[in-house]
């Protein structure tokens, strides 16, 4: 197990010249920034962690003249709050990457999929994107951005919702195959990245993938902006190099007193103290978009599975029965349990419910939901009983 | 119920009448009325040439496009992990009491709603709500008195 320890790296937010980056990128071979890449090693920063230059080699080779780059900005896992500060800060980074993109797989639109909780910030990023269209307009990029708004579905997050949300419809994930890469929004061939996502790779041309692919571990490349919260003396965002353990992260980030973190948010794992040592945060360990959340002892893990339950019976979109039906008897059956209106053995009977929403439901929604039910009930049982 | 005047044909002018232009008109409608009326969401169906089950079913979907009455300012506290441990329910608490309304309901003189919402993301600065699009964060009792007056004082 490679351990790389806490090392703070300031990639996403370290100025640059965009001007610069970019006219490089515009004088080399989409195949090259592709391969740069492919080479960095770098994966999604939205959760699932998809190889990024494989995403944009597919898109490559798919041969339309039509072809969308859409920023998934529809931050709505619970505990993250990154692509909100990087957009804040940084916003001519994530339209960059865009560009980076565009020119790899041959699109000339992007769209950036902003969700509703952020709308404050909508009028300074239109001010931002109209300078960054003339600049790139004078290195000589065809390219435009365009910026669709989200209204509070935390589903559209997941790329073929937000497709269906970006038309006008109900954000309901689509059945796949077909992938984004050969058909995504308007049934066009799609490379759908997460705004971290597209601010790396511009870092990556910026700094070449060697540099890059030097951070990190076999597995987990590079950094990561995280977004720390719950009982910590310091919540905030913070970049760190991928691959240090939860004990690590908890030495720097805890209160001293910290019992569980949850990464990944509400669709994350649960790690408990006893796991802190031998649990790397990056994807040969636990896997976040960046969420992490402390609990300390003065925490109850029933409400924190409670809220989270109450979360995604809410959010589920309703259109596969797995998901639909197991979100909500997964809160009444824990509910049942704590008021001892049923065995505690009928936990096993809710374990069983979550793994069969993980193999039965749509899309990453409903599959996601057993990770958090199955690590806290399983490490703190006795929290949900009594 | 509001007049809807000419709003649903300058939001389609600018929008386009394109089955993707729903969205942004039905967002524009919730920004100037609050949410949409049946009225608002036939009239968007005949402006873009579909169905009105369609306006609906979109509409439906997405909490923020609210077919339900609501006041001129929406406050929306987030009840997500985080808030709910910094001290949601004392905020809610408070609301409650200076607007004399329960989570979910709307005063009589359609001012404010009170609603609670899942993450918004502000996490490290819980506990936070929207009104209407302005985030406010680590909010305590007395924060939440001052911004209310605030917003009380605009009407």
């Amino acid at each position: 197990m490679e351990n790389k320890g806490l090392n703070k790296v300031d990639l996403i937010f370290e100025k640059i010249d965009p001007k610069e980056v970019l006219t490089k990128a515009y004088k080399i071979s989409p195949d090259t920034i592709i391969q740069q890449i492919l080479d960095s090693g770098l994966k999604g920063r939205g959760g699932a962690g998809f190889p990024t230059g494989l995403k944009w080699k597919y898109t490559a080779a798919v041969k339309e003249p039509d072809k969308y780059v859409v920023c998934n900005a529809d931050e709505g896992e619970p505990g993250t709050f990154k692509d909100r500060e990087i957009l804040d800060r940084v916003a001519y980074k994530v339209y960059g990457g865009m560009v980076i993109a565009g020119k790899a797989i041959g699109a000339k639109k992007g769209i950036v999929y902003l969700r509703g909780e952020y709308r404050f910030l909508l009028p300074q990023l239109m001010k931002e994107l109209e300078s960054f269209h003339k600049m790139i307009k004078q290195i000589g990029y065809d390219f435009n951005i365009s910026y669709c708004m989200g209204s509070g579905a935390y589903i559209c997050g997941e790329e073929s919702a937000l497709f269906e949300s970006i038309e006008g419809g109900r954000g309901e994930p689509r059945n796949k195959p077909p992938y984004p890469t050969t058909s995504g929004v308007f049934s066009k061939p799609t490379s759908i990245n997460n705004v971290e996502t597209l601010v790396t790779a511009m870092m990556i041309l910026t700094h070449g993938p060697e540099s890059y692919s030097q951070l990190g571990t076999k597995d987990s490349r590079g950094s990561k902006v995280f977004s720390i919260s719950g009982d910590t003396p310091t919540p905030g965002i913070f970049e760190l190099e991928l691959g240090m353990s939860v004990q690590e992260f908890v030495n720097e980030f805890g209160d001293g007193d910290t019992k569980a973190v949850q990464v990944g948010g509400a669709s994350g794992f649960c790690v408990p103290r006893k796991k802190f040592g031998n649990t790397i945060i990056g994807f040969e360990g636990v896997p976040t978009g960046g969420s992490m959340k402390l609990f300390n002892s003065s925490r109850s893990m029933y409400n924190v599975l409670h809220n989270y339950l109450d979360f995604f019976a809410e959010e589920s979109c309703g259109q596969c029965t797995p998901c639909r039906v197991g979100c909500q008897q997964l809160l009444k059956g824990v509910e049942k349990v704590k008021k001892g209106e049923v065995k505690s053995t009928y936990l096993n009977e809710l374990m069983k419910l979550a793994d069969t929403m993980k193999v039965a439901s749509k899309c990453g929604l409903g599959q996601s939901v057993g990770n958090a039910f199955r690590t806290i009930v399983e490490n703190f049982r006795e929290e949900i009983i009594y | 119920m509001y007049q809807l005047g000419n709003l649903v044909k300058e939001l389609s002018d600018r929008h386009g009448r394109a089955r993707e232009s729903l969205m942004p008109i039905l967002q524009g409608i919730v920004m100037k009325h609050n949410y949409l009326t049946d009225e608002a969401m036939v009239e968007v169906a005949k402006e873009l040439d579909i169905s009105a089950a369609e306006v609906y079913g979109t509409a439906s979907f997405y909490t923020f496009l609210d077919t339900k009455v609501r006041g001129k300012y929406v406050i929306r506290v987030c009840k997500t992990i985080t808030c709910s441990m910094k001290g949601k329910g004392e905020i809610i608490q408070v609301l409650e009491d200076m607007l004399k309304i329960k989570v979910g309901e709307t005063t009589s003189d359609r001012q404010f709603s009170l609603i609670e919402t899942n993450c918004i993301g502000w996490c490290h600065k819980a506990p936070a709500m929207l009104i209407n699009e302005m985030p406010y964060t680590e909010l305590t009792t007395e924060k939440v008195v001052e911004i209310i007056k605030g917003y009380m004082q605009k009407k």
